[in-house]
């Protein structure tokens, strides 16, 4: 007979995500238990670029956006370590006039969420980024943007949470799903059968995989960022740079490392596992100079990726289950999660506890799959 | 040569350049990619213009005559050679090099003869990071290399054959060598003295140095129990500690290392099986008896399939190039198979008694000070990585990596990797095979960001 074990919550996935809605759920004194197959933080939660900017983001998400802000500047409080956030402010670059009409209509749009950018002509930004390459089409400035340190912030969330009396199982995958009286029962690898009266479905590019176990349908695509790191250089990129088309973000650290990401590696999601690709490196290297010519004199000292789930629309799916009584998606981040994962956290946390949240999900929610999904629900 | 992606040869020291002249003289023309300017590798690295005379004398005439015979077959284009070459990603179906004038090349490749051979193993000594301090590798390769000592007066720390070989190699050289300190007791080299005798050239070479430096009056200490770098802003002595009494060494240069470390970086990007070996207490790309890994037409050779010297090294390329010819249908003579097959394993007689007379003062590596730097890329302490392992619970080292910067360097791991998998093991009480090392990420060696990718690959 295997051992059975009961909580309120149990959470599939210890990203970002998963971690943030434990720590939401146990700071409100609710059990909660998050399984992960891996470890926390194994796949993009721990290892992605580390932008955290408002700027440039599809506008259903500001509003979420706005909320994880907030949290970002009292991260080092609630998480009890400093994630080595810094608000160092984004700075968005135009490279055409095309790309320059886009970042005037973005930051027209964005007045509305009360997201301040200060738009920049060239002569602007080399006066006051000397650095960067003549001939840009011009910038757009959000002050209040930043970075953090990916690599450090889901551990912090993790252990936060446990702190907090929410309990994570690391090394083990949940294998069956269904339906029972109190809500769901899971069977776990090596583990205890679990009985829950909630699911919160945060397992990232797995997110349909799981969504299916529990008999609901998601499109998605499975996707690797890719990123890379140079040796130390002197300290001069304060802000995070971004294109404002496909490109390039490129980011520097007080110790002197410059990170850049850009395009993608390759990803098998069976195995878990994925790697960079050189060709992909040496493109982002390319666009990198393009910007901030003085690169061409860095070092690249490594190249990585890490797995994440992709959605056509380029959204997260985040809220209730529409068929499924009890079931929270919270998936598909699409390469943009990290920065809204904490709020995303206190927002599943309100949904589940209280039914509604003042911070809207408008244009995330599951439902938008809808149409597409045949929902038969395990018995 | 006809059509289709080329067979590539990664590594030129003993066992590329042995693959490299079995495949030419198959009639193969073999692309072989190497870091260095010439031949040779670390083991067969050639000497110094007007360096060579009584240092050679220890090498013997077999790296001499292996390099120039590969250069033969270079010069005439029997093998297509590109020197100054470093290969920095390799996938399933291409590889990626930076070449000599910066520019990244890459080419398809039909079958790969890997060859990334050994790095030295340090273990972080109080005072490591000072400077002055060099691995004996680097000590030898400064002396052979470039004809010039590191320091007027060396003390040679650590344990393993190099030790021993580079300390004498300078006495003939004429520098002076403040001490010999070796951490293996004389006992074990003496219970492994009969399985050393199935090697009498590498155990006539050892008898040679302990000579050479006995009749220059070197003090020599074995069984050494602490060893501890000393100096302000420069090495200016060390202090040795044996079972008796502490002695101290005057000495403006140290040259240290414990043995060597496999270079699985090439074969792990391919997703070679790589598992831990006890014996060893390290890790190893597996490879079947004929050198084949377990991907198809991938061939592994030299010291990252086995530490068994240069001369085993030269044997392996020859194996893994004709496993490769067999592979390929072509003819291979079988009774010439046979004998390097008994050779081989003369050789891993001989390997394996000397990691019992040499074996890695594991105690000393997991017991490391606090305040002592592990990763200096980083400047991560041993005290650092054990608060990090404490604090988060981490039983894993790209866990500690990721906490604590620790591997995140230049090096990328390859120097501290082992020190700071057996420093969380001991923290966490647990088994250094779990702890596990560090994952192998792409560029393998530092890419310089002003690369401009040669469009669709030039070589091949």
């Amino acid at each position: 007979m295997s051992e059975r074990l009961e909580t309120e919550v149990l959470i599939v996935g210890g990203g970002l995500v998963g971690c943030a809605t434990a720590l939401a759920l146990a700071r409100r004194r609710t059990p909660c238990l998050l399984v992960e197959r891996d470890r926390c933080g194994a796949q993009a939660s721990g290892v992605n670029y580390g932008g955290v900017r408002r700027q440039g983001r599809a506008l259903a998400e500001l509003p979420l956006a706005n909320r994880a802000r907030r949290m970002w500047g009292r991260l080092a409080r609630l998480v009890g370590h400093d994630s080595e956030f810094r608000a160092t402010g984004h700075l968005r670059l135009a490279r055409d006039a095309a790309e320059l009409a886009r970042l005037e209509r973005w930051a027209e749009e964005a007045r509305r969420f009360d997201v301040r950018c200060e738009l920049l002509s060239p002569a602007e930004l080399t006066a006051r980024w000397p650095w960067l390459a003549p001939g840009l089409a011009g910038g757009s400035f959000c002050a209040d943007d930043g970075q953090a340190n990916p690599r450090l912030t889901t551990p912090l969330f993790a252990r936060a949470a446990r702190e907090q009396g929410g309990r994570i199982l690391e090394g083990r995958a949940v294998t069956a799903l269904e339906r029972s009286t109190k809500g769901f029962r899971a069977a776990i690898e090596n583990g205890p059968e679990i009985e829950a009266r909630v699911l919160v479905n945060a397992a990232g590019a797995w997110g349909p995989a799981v969504a299916a176990l529990a008999g609901e349908e998601f499109p998605g695509e499975v996707i690797a960022p890719n990123m890379l790191v140079s040796e130390p250089l002197p300290y001069r990129i304060i802000p995070n740079l971004g294109t404002a088309g496909p490109g390039v973000y490129v980011r520097q650290v007080p110790s002197g490392s410059v990170l850049f990401g850009g395009g993608r590696g390759v990803a098998d999601p069976v195995t878990r596992r994925c790697r960079p690709l050189t060709s992909t490196s040496l493109a982002t290297l390319a666009e990198a100079r393009r910007i901030v010519p003085d690169l061409a004199r860095a070092t690249i000292i490594r190249s990585w990726a890490g797995i994440e789930g992709r959605m056509p629309d380029d959204l997260p799916v985040i809220g209730p289950s529409p068929r499924v009584p009890g079931l929270f998606h919270a998936f598909g981040f699409s390469g943009h999660g990290f920065m809204l994962a904490p709020a995303v956290g206190a927002v599943l946390a309100e949904l589940i506890l209280d039914g509604h949240s003042a911070t809207s999900l408008a244009g995330l929610e599951p439902t938008r799959f809808e149409p597409a999904s045949r929902v038969a629900v395990a018995t | 040569m006809s059509g289709g992606p080329p067979v590539v040869i990664v590594g030129a020291g003993p066992a590329g350049m042995a693959a490299a002249a079995t495949l030419a003289e198959a009639g193969l023309r073999p692309m072989v990619l190497d870091k260095f300017p010439g031949p040779g590798g670390q083991g067969w690295r050639a000497p110094a213009v007007g360096g060579s005379g009584p240092l050679a004398s220890l090498d013997g005439e077999d790296a001499r005559r292996a390099r120039e015979r590969f250069l033969e077959l270079a010069r005439s284009g029997r093998i297509d050679w590109y020197p100054e070459t470093t290969v920095i990603d390799l996938t399933r179906e291409r590889l990626w090099a930076v070449g000599p004038s910066g520019e990244v090349d890459s080419t398809a490749w039909s079958r790969l003869v890997l060859c990334p051979g050994a790095i030295e193993r340090i273990v972080p000594l109080p005072g490591w990071t000072l400077p002055g301090v060099y691995t004996l590798g680097g000590a030898q390769t400064a002396l052979k290399g470039q004809a010039c000592a590191l320091g007027r007066r060396i003390a040679f720390l650590g344990t393993g054959p190099l030790l021993w070989l580079a300390a004498a190699q300078h006495v003939i050289g004429g520098v002076e060598v403040a001490v010999v300190a070796d951490t293996a007791r004389l006992q074990g080299l003496l219970v492994s003295f009969p399985a050393l005798l199935a090697n009498r050239h590498r155990l006539g070479l050892g008898l040679r140095c302990v000579r050479v430096l006995r009749r220059a009056r070197v003090p020599v200490l074995r069984g050494v129990r602490a060893l501890a770098i000393l100096g302000q802003g420069h090495v200016e002595g060390v202090r040795v500690t044996t079972r008796r009494r502490e002695w101290s060494f005057a000495c403006d240069a140290v040259a240290t290392s414990f043995g060597l470390v496999r270079q699985l970086q090439l074969p792990d990007l391919l997703d070679v099986p790589i598992r831990f070996d006890r014996e060893s207490e390290s890790w190893l790309a597996e490879v079947d008896d004929a050198h084949r890994t377990a991907v198809p037409g991938v061939y592994l050779a030299g010291d990252a399939a086995g530490i068994r010297g240069a001369t085993a090294a030269a044997l392996t390329g020859e194996r893994a190039a004709l496993s490769l010819l067999e592979d390929l249908g072509r003819p291979v003579d079988a009774a010439r198979c046979v004998r390097l097959r008994k050779q081989l394993q003369r050789h891993a007689r001989c390997a394996r008694a000397l990691g019992r007379a040499f074996p890695l003062p594991s105690a000393l590596e997991a017991e490391i000070a606090d305040d002592t730097i592990v990763c200096r890329c980083e400047a991560v302490t041993a005290g650092a990585l054990r608060e990090a392992a404490r604090a988060f619970e981490v039983d894993e080292i790209n866990r500690a990596k990721a906490l604590t910067r620790c591997g995140m360097g230049r090096c990328q791991g390859r120097f501290c990797g082992p020190t700071a998998a057996r420093v969380l093991a001991r923290a966490r009480g647990i088994d250094l095979e779990a702890a596990g090392r560090l994952r192998t990420q792409p560029p393998i060696e530092p890419l310089p960001a002003h690369v401009r990718p040669v469009e669709g690959g030039s070589m091949a």
